[in-house]
C-alpha cells in the first residue's frame, strides 16, 4: 500500500465565486481517472461571502479528507490575496494559479482594515510557481464572469497528472447542459494560458 | 435506482450517503429541522419520496416525537439534526430510551468541533450516555451508509434507539460510496395496544429503567462483535484507539500503528478494548471533543494517553495530530507557522448579502439607543460592524424570550427582540406568549425572509410548502401574533426605509408588546435581484460614507469615494434612500 502517492489540491475564494463547483470538478476527475477521493467544502455561515477553502485529495487510498499544512501540490485562489491567506497549505515549490480580481472585504470597506496595494508583490516574493492572471476578465470576455472558477481549473489542471480528457468528460457531467459549451471553452482557455 | 450486477459507486458527502443508508435500511419516515451541519441528510432522502416520507417539521423535538412515534408503531425511522438541536430534543429522548421502539430508529445528530457555524462545540457522545443507548460513529462517507443500516438492525434487536454521530468533516466531506438495493421493513405497522409496554407511568416505568440498564450490558457484548468495531493490526509497541474522523488522522500520522477502530462506541465494547490494550506499550486514546473513552479506560484499570497530549477544543487535523506526536517524542514542530503576508491581509468574515432585506432592519435599529437580544439564522451577521446592532443571542427562540427578560430586570433602554421567521416557528411563538401573559412590552421583530435562510433556504410552516415539494396552508405570523395577545402587530417593507423608521421608532414609543413583521423574501432563495443594480455618480457623491454604513459588501470603500461593484450588487436600493445627495441612482439595465 502506498500513502505517499496521495495528491492534494486547495482552492480558495469568496463565498459565491463557485469554489464548490471547481471542486466538484477537481474530485469527479480524479474518481473518473480511477483515484480514490476525498474532499471538504465549507458549508453553512462562511458562505455568506467569507473567505472559503475546498480540499481535494487523491490517490490509492486516502485517509484525511483535510489537506495537511505545506502538502497541496497545487493552490488555486479565486481572489488574490485569499491565496496568500492559505499560503501555509502549499508544499514547498508547488503552483500557485491565482485570479487576480480584488474584492474588498467589508472590513476594509468600512474603514476596520486596508487592503494590501501590492499584493502582486507579496505573492511573487511568496511563491516560486505563480501564474497571475485576470481569470475573471478572460470569463467576461467568453461571455459570463460566473466561468472564471473554470477558466482558473483549466490553468491549474496543468499542475496534476490527470488527462485532459476527463476533465472534459467531468466538466460536461458537472454543469448543466445549456452551460456546458461555455464551461469548457473556458476550461480550454486557461488550459492554453497555461501552455 | 436500478441495481445491476455491477454495483454503482459514487462520490457521496456524509450527508448524502446518511440519505442513501435510510433508504437502503428500508426507512420509511425521515423529519428534522435544518441545522449545520446535518441539513442536507433529509434534503437527500426526500430525493427518495417515493420510498420515505420526508419532512421538515418546525423544531428538532416535534421531529423527533413524530420519528419515536413511527418507530413505536413499527416503522423504521430516522430524525436528523445538529448537535444544539438534540438539547431541544433531549426531553423525549431520555424517556424513548425506556419504552424503547418496535421498528428501527436512527437519531442522526450532526456535531461541529471547531464551531464553523454554530454557537458552542458539544460531544453528542455524552447524550447516549446519558441517555443510555448506543452510538454509532462513521469515519467516512461509506460507513456512514453502512452504520445507517448497522444502526436499524441494532435497534431493531434490542427495542432500542440508536444515535449516529456525525462531524461536519463527516457530513461535508465526500468519499466514494457503494450502493445496495433497498431492504423492506416486513413489520405490519400499527401501534399495538399495550399500556404497560408504551406508556412509563411510575408504576411501569420502574420495570423499564431495571431493562435498560439490562440492555445496556448486553449491548456492550453486541458492540464487541460487531463488525463496526475491528482491530487493525500493525506494529504491536504502538496502539491507538480511536472513532469518527480522527482515526483517518491517525492513520495518516501514524501509518505503522495498531488500531481499535471504534465505530459501535457506546455501550463501550469492554472485550474488545481489554483485548486490544493487553500487553501494550504504549496505549493512545485520540478522540474529538471531550475525553469519554480515555476517561473510560482509564476506569477499566489501562493507562492510556488522551487529553494531555491530543486538544479537547476545537477539531483535531493531521497538522495538530503531527504537533502532538511531536510533543510526545519530545521533538520541536514547526508545521503550524502561520503564512507570511498574514497579518497584512484583511480579515474577511461572512456579512449578510448584498440586497439582504434584514440590513434595513439593522440600519433603521442602528437610528436608536436600544438593546437587541437576537437569535440563531443570517441576522446574526447584523452583530458585526458597520451594522453593529445585536448585542446578545443565547439559543434558538432566545431573542424574544431574553427580551422579556431584560425588561423585567429592569433595564433602562428600550427592547427589541429579533428573530426569524423559521427560528419564531421553532420555538419563538412560546416566548411571545410569555410577553403577553406576563405584561412586558417589548417591541418583537419578526424578519421574515420566507425561509430557513442560513442552511440553505428550507422550507417551513409559513411558506406554504412542504419538504416533499406539496403546496401547504401558509401559516401566518402576524395571526398568531394576535392569536397570542399581541395588539400591536405591523408588517413592513425592510426595503422601504422610511416606513421601517417610522413603525420603528412609533412601537419603541408604545408601552404595550407588538410585533413587527419584516417581511421581504431573501433574494439568494428568489433567485433574482431585488430591483434594478445601482451606480453612484461620482461628481455627486461628497464621499460622506452614509451608504458605508450599510455594511453592503457590494460597496467598495477602500477608493477615495465609494463605488458599487455591478456584479455584486442585487439592487435593494438601501444605499439609494442612505445617499443625502442623491448620487445613487438606478442604472439603465435591469435584471439578468
Ligand atoms: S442597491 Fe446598494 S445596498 Fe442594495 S445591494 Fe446594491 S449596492 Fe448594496
Ligand atoms: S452616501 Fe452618497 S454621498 Fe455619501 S458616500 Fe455614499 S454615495 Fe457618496
Amino acid at each position: 500500500m502506498n500513502r505517499q502517492d496521495t495528491q492534494s489540491v486547495v482552492l480558495v475564494g469568496v463565498g459565491g465565486q463557485g469554489i464548490l463547483l471547481a471542486s466538484e470538478i477537481v474530485a469527479q476527475t480524479a474518481m473518473k481517472a480511477g483515484y480514490d477521493v476525498k474532499t471538504n467544502e465549507v458549508h453553512g455561515m462562511a458562505q455568506r461571502g467569507g473567505s472559503v477553502i475546498a480540499q481535494i485529495r487523491y490517490g490509492s487510498q486516502v485517509n484525511s479528507p483535510l489537506v495537511a499544512k505545506g502538502t497541496a501540490r497545487v493552490l488555486g485562489a479565486l481572489e488574490r490575496i485569499e491565496a496568500l491567506r492559505y499560503a501555509d497549505y502549499l508544499t514547498p515549490g508547488g503552483l500557485v494559479v491565482v485570479n487576480s480580481q480584488a474584492i474588498t472585504p467589508v472590513t476594509v470597506s468600512m474603514g476596520a482594515a486596508t487592503y494590501p496595494d501590492n499584493a502582486e508583490d507579496m505573492l511573487q516574493d511568496q511563491f516560486e510557481n505563480l501564474i497571475y492572471f485576470d481569470a475573471a476578465q478572460k470569463a467576461i470576455e467568453l461571455g459570463n464572469i460566473r466561468v472564471a472558477n473554470v477558466v482558473l481549473l483549466g490553468v491549474l489542471s496543468t499542475g496534476l497528472d490527470l488527462p485532459a480528457e476527463t476533465w472534459r468528460k467531468s466538466i460536461a457531467t458537472c454543469v448543466k447542459s445549456t452551460y456546458q459549451e461555455l464551461n469548457l471553452k473556458a476550461f480550454e482557455e486557461g488550459r492554453n494560458m497555461a501552455a | 435506482m436500478k441495481e445491476g450486477k455491477q454495483r454503482l459507486r459514487q462520490l457521496l458527502s456524509g450527508n448524502e450517503a446518511i440519505a442513501r443508508g435510510a433508504y437502503e435500511a428500508g426507512i420509511t419516515v425521515a423529519a428534522g429541522y435544518p441545522g449545520t451541519p446535518s441539513t442536507e441528510i433529509l434534503e437527500n432522502a426526500v430525493l427518495y419520496r417515493d420510498a420515505i416520507y420526508c419532512e421538515w417539521s418546525p423544531n428538532e423535538k416535534v421531529a423527533f416525537e413524530m420519528a419515536a412515534a413511527a418507530s413505536c408503531a413499527g416503522a423504521r425511522s430516522i430524525v436528523t439534526m445538529k448537535h444544539v438541536g438534540l438539547n431541544v430534543a433531549a426531553d423525549p429522548l431520555m424517556t424513548l430510551s425506556y419504552i424503547g421502539v418496535e421498528g428501527g430508529m436512527v437519531i442522526c445528530v450532526a456535531d461541529d468541533p471547531g464551531m464553523h457555524s454554530s454557537q458552542n462545540e458539544q460531544d453528542t457522545r455524552q447524550y447516549a450516555r446519558f441517555a443510555k443507548i448506543p452510538i454509532f460513529e462513521p469515519s467516512d462517507s461509506q460507513e456512514a451508509k453502512d452504520f445507517v443500516k448497522i444502526g436499524i438492525t441494532v435497534s431493531e434487536t434490542y427495542k432500542t434507539p440508536v444515535i449516529l454521530r456525525s462531524t461536519t468533516r463527516i457530513s461535508h466531506s465526500r468519499s466514494i460510496v457503494e450502493f445496495e438495493g433497498r431492504q423492506e421493513n416486513p413489520k405490519p405497522i400499527g401501534l399495538e395496544k399495550n399500556p404497560p409496554r408504551f406508556v412509563p407511568i411510575p408504576i411501569w416505568g420502574r420495570k423499564m429503567r431495571k431493562k435498560v440498564e439490562e440492555r445496556l450490558q448486553q449491548l456492550s457484548q453486541a458492540a464487541a462483535q460487531s463488525p463496526a468495531n475491528r482491530i487493525e493490526w500493525r506494529d504491536r509497541q504502538l496502539r491507538i484507539v480511536t472513532s469518527g474522523i480522527a482515526y483517518q488522522y491517525a492513520r495518516e500520522v501514524w501509518p505503522d500503528a495498531s488500531i481499535l477502530k471504534l465505530g459501535f462506541s457506546y455501550p463501550y465494547p469492554n472485550r474488545l478494548i481489554r483485548e486490544f490494550a493487553d500487553g501494550a506499550n504504549s496505549l493512545l486514546v485520540i478522540e474529538e471533543l471531550d475525553d469519554i473513552l480515555e476517561q473510560h479506560i482509564k476506569a477499566l484499570g489501562i493507562a492510556c494517553i488522551g487529553r494531555d497530549y491530543f486538544p479537547g477544543i476545537g477539531e483535531l487535523s493531521v497538522t495538530v495530530l503531527q504537533e502532538s506526536r511531536a510533543r510526545l517524542e519530545g521533538k520541536e514542530f514547526c508545521g503550524m507557522s502561520s503564512p507570511k503576508y498574514i497579518d497584512c491581509l484583511p480579515a474577511r468574515p461572512p456579512v449578510l448579502c448584498p440586497g439582504c432585506p434584514h440590513r434595513g432592519i439593522f440600519s433603521a435599529l442602528g437610528k436608536h439607543d436600544v438593546v437587541v437580544t437576537g437569535d440563531i439564522g443570517c441576522y446574526s451577521l447584523g452583530t458585526f460592524k458597520p451594522l453593529n446592532r445585536m448585542d446578545i443571542i443565547l439559543c434558538m427562540g432566545g431573542g424574544i424570550s431574553m427580551a422579556h427578560g431584560l425588561d423585567k430586570a429592569g433595564e433602562k433602554k428600550k427592547i427589541v427582540g429579533i428573530v426569524g421567521d423559521s427560528t419564531f416557528f421553532h420555538s419563538g411563538i412560546t416566548g411571545l406568549l410569555n410577553i403577553v401573559y406576563n405584561k412586558g412590552c417589548s417591541t418583537i421583530i419578526v424578519v421574515d425572509n420566507r425561509s430557513t435562510a442560513m442552511t440553505g433556504h428550507q422550507e417551513h410552516p409559513g411558506t406554504g410548502l412542504t419538504l416533499m415539494g406539496e403546496k401547504t396552508t401558509a401559516v401566518s405570523i402576524e395571526q398568531i401574533g394576535k392569536a397570542c395577545g399581541i395588539e400591536r402587530v405591523h408588517t413592513i417593507d425592510p426595503y422601504n426605509v422610511k416606513e421601517t423608521q417610522r413603525i420603528i421608532k412609533q412601537e419603541l414609543e408604545s408601552e404595550k408588546p407588538s410585533l413587527i413583521v419584516s417581511r421581504a423574501v431573501c433574494p439568494l432563495r428568489a433567485r433574482r435581484k431585488v430591483g434594478a443594480i445601482r451606480r453612484i455618480e461620482n461628481e455627486k457623491c461628497r464621499a460622506c460614507g452614509a451608504c458605508l454604513k450599510l455594511g453592503c459588501p457590494a460597496i467598495d470603500g477602500s477608493k477615495e469615494k465609494p463605488e458599487i461593484n455591478e456584479y455584486l450588487c442585487y439592487g435593494c436600493g438601501l444605499c439609494e434612500q442612505m445617499c443625502p445627495f442623491k448620487a445613487i441612482t438606478d442604472t439603465e439595465e435591469t435584471t439578468s
